[in-house]
């Protein structure tokens, strides 16, 4: 049977970022390899609603995209020297599909996340040319005007184009100072999904990003860290919004958490452990598998967790991180050694901060003071779940 | 293979390192003619130089069909060119690397620019 545009979407979505690195490899430019690709999706469609879908859809895909980039070449007379670079490397791309097709990914990610592009565009290129959403996807995902993330995406191919951004993997000897900027554009991915109105998308290509980098280099701890972070996050996702409405650890229903994802990032937390080249992503990801592994907020193995706090405030002393530190000693020490913790801390734009004083506060019996706290919160909280969750918790108070 | 202009921002406003001594100021000259030597040797270098401050500087416009010239610096602004390199690199991360180099001596902030590659013949 024929299929149809439908049938074709999740094909077209799932093989563009491949199709993209390879080509973007051979020809280095990258607005005519995405013009490439487009046109074999329209090629695609026509010939494959009469023929079907052929048996490697990929490689048909690589193929046509790379004739078509070949032949907008000949017309264009800006592209007689990218020709030349085109039809030297041809030959040992000419197997592309089963050639260095995940270096060629890997080169492109670390071109889109590259520290001369601003974080925001270092996102955007990173979902529109390795996640192959479009433009209006990645415009609606970041609540901007399509127009306004339309001319960021050109003006970011521009600069690569004109300032030659390479397409390359960092040596060893560069790669702290760069792989830290790439998971954080994957982490943001994640966190703008999990909080915003695109999640499911933006979470799915968040960790499949992160699956990508883990497979590439096995060897980096904090790639194996982060995945095993977003797998444990996403494991809990759901059960964080019931009814609209923000439900936090203690409250949750642990029987809806996602056991597959909590055993496979349990299991990298625990591979990290024996590797023991600890850092930030992989201490979150474990604070995330004691949690995942307790049956309640109660039998939760705090002092386990305090300890993973102190070690992650060793290495990223932010104020964000000792606030959870000090929740941590709350649970061990009490809350009066908890409230103590965070006198002090510059917080005060943050409405987590104050929701986590006045939690401290209603447990000493100082309600009328935790009562001012949640009012502070919700005054600032960004979206209705959250002030319905600092209603609740205020209505609970004496 | 692409041109960069690397030029070093100088800002008078900002508070200034304590003025150098003779030798300071010479090992500090010796530094800079070393790094400019490292351009060389790589193939990098192209032109560079220091410029005098701003106050020296003349506009020439046009103004109503006819040559008009005006002292004083094109921007009045708290910021001004120092001084510049122009270099050959591979690619935007060479680039980069030089300009690394020259922050580190120099103290300044580099803004690195790609020129428009002529069109080859």
């Amino acid at each position: 049977m024929a299929p149809s545009v439908d049938d074709l979407e999740p094909i077209f979505r799932a093989e563009y970022g491949r199709c993209v690195t390879t080509l973007i490899t051979a020809f280095g430019d990258i607005d005519l390899v995405e013009d490439a690709v487009q046109d074999a999706f329209t090629i695609a469609l026509r010939t494959w609603a009469q023929d079907g879908v052929p048996r490697k859809p990929r490689a048909w895909i690589t193929t046509t995209a790379r004739r078509r980039a070949i032949d907008r070449l000949r017309r264009d007379a800006r592209g007689r020297e990218l020709q030349r670079h085109a039809t030297a490397s041809d030959d040992d791309t000419a197997t592309e599909e089963v050639g260095p097709v995940h270096d060629d990914r890997l080169r492109l990610i670390f071109t889109c996340c590259h520290p001369a592009l601003a974080t925001d565009t270092q996102v955007a290129l990173t979902l529109r040319l390795l996640g192959g959403l479009r433009t209006e996807e990645v415009a609606r995902a970041f609540l901007v005007p399509i127009e306004t993330m339309a001319k960021r995406l050109v003006r970011a191919k521009h600069k690569i184009r004109a300032a030659q951004i390479p397409y390359r993997i960092p040596t060893d000897a560069k790669l702290p100072d760069r792989l830290p900027g790439v998971l954080a554009v994957v982490y943001l991915i994640y966190s703008t999904g999990a909080d915003g109105p695109a999640g499911d998308d933006l979470c799915a290509e968040a960790i499949r990003l992160a699956r990508t980098l883990a497979d590439l280099m096995p060897d980096e701890s904090e790639v194996a860290g982060l995945l095993a972070l977003l797998l444990l996050t996403e494991s809990r996702r759901q059960a964080r919004r019931h009814d609209g409405r923000l439900v936090l650890l203690a409250d949750q229903d642990r029987a809806t958490w996602d056991a597959a994802l909590i055993a496979e990032g349990t299991a990298i937390v625990l591979g990290c452990v024996r590797r023991d080249h600890p850092g930030p992503y992989q201490i979150q990801a474990a604070i995330n598998a004691v949690h995942a592994d307790a049956a309640s907020i109660e039998t939760t193995d705090w002092a386990q967790v305090m300890a993973l706090y102190d070690h992650l405030y060793q290495l990223t002393p932010t104020p964000v991180v000792a606030l959870n530190r000090a929740i941590a000693i709350g649970e061990v020490d009490g809350p009066a050694a908890a409230l103590a913790l965070t006198d002090d801390l510059r917080l005060d734009g943050y409405w987590p901060y104050h929701a986590t004083r006045a939690d401290l506060l209603h447990r000493l019996g100082r309600d009328s003071e935790a009562a001012d706290g949640y009012t502070r919160a919700a005054a600032m909280a960004p979206g209705e779940a959250e002030r319905e969750y600092l209603a609740g918790r205020l209505g609970g108070l004496s | 293979m692409a041109q960069y202009l690397l030029s070093i921002h100088a800002c008078p406003t900002d508070p200034q390192p304590a003025p150098m001594s003779d030798d300071e100021m010479g090992a500090h000259m010796q530094q800079i003619m070393g790094l400019q030597e490292d351009m060389h040797t790589a193939g990098a270098f192209v032109f560079g130089g220091r410029l005098h401050d701003p106050d020296t500087a003349t506009v020439v416009r046009m103004a109503d069909g006819n040559v008009a010239t005006t002292d004083g610096p094109f921007l009045e602004s708290k910021e001004h060119l120092g001084g510049f390199y122009i270099i050959d690199a591979d690619d935007l991360d060479a680039a980069l690397a030089w300009a690394a180099r020259v922050t580190e001596l120099m103290g300044k902030p580099i803004e690195v620019r790609p020129f428009v590659a002529e069109p080859q013949g």
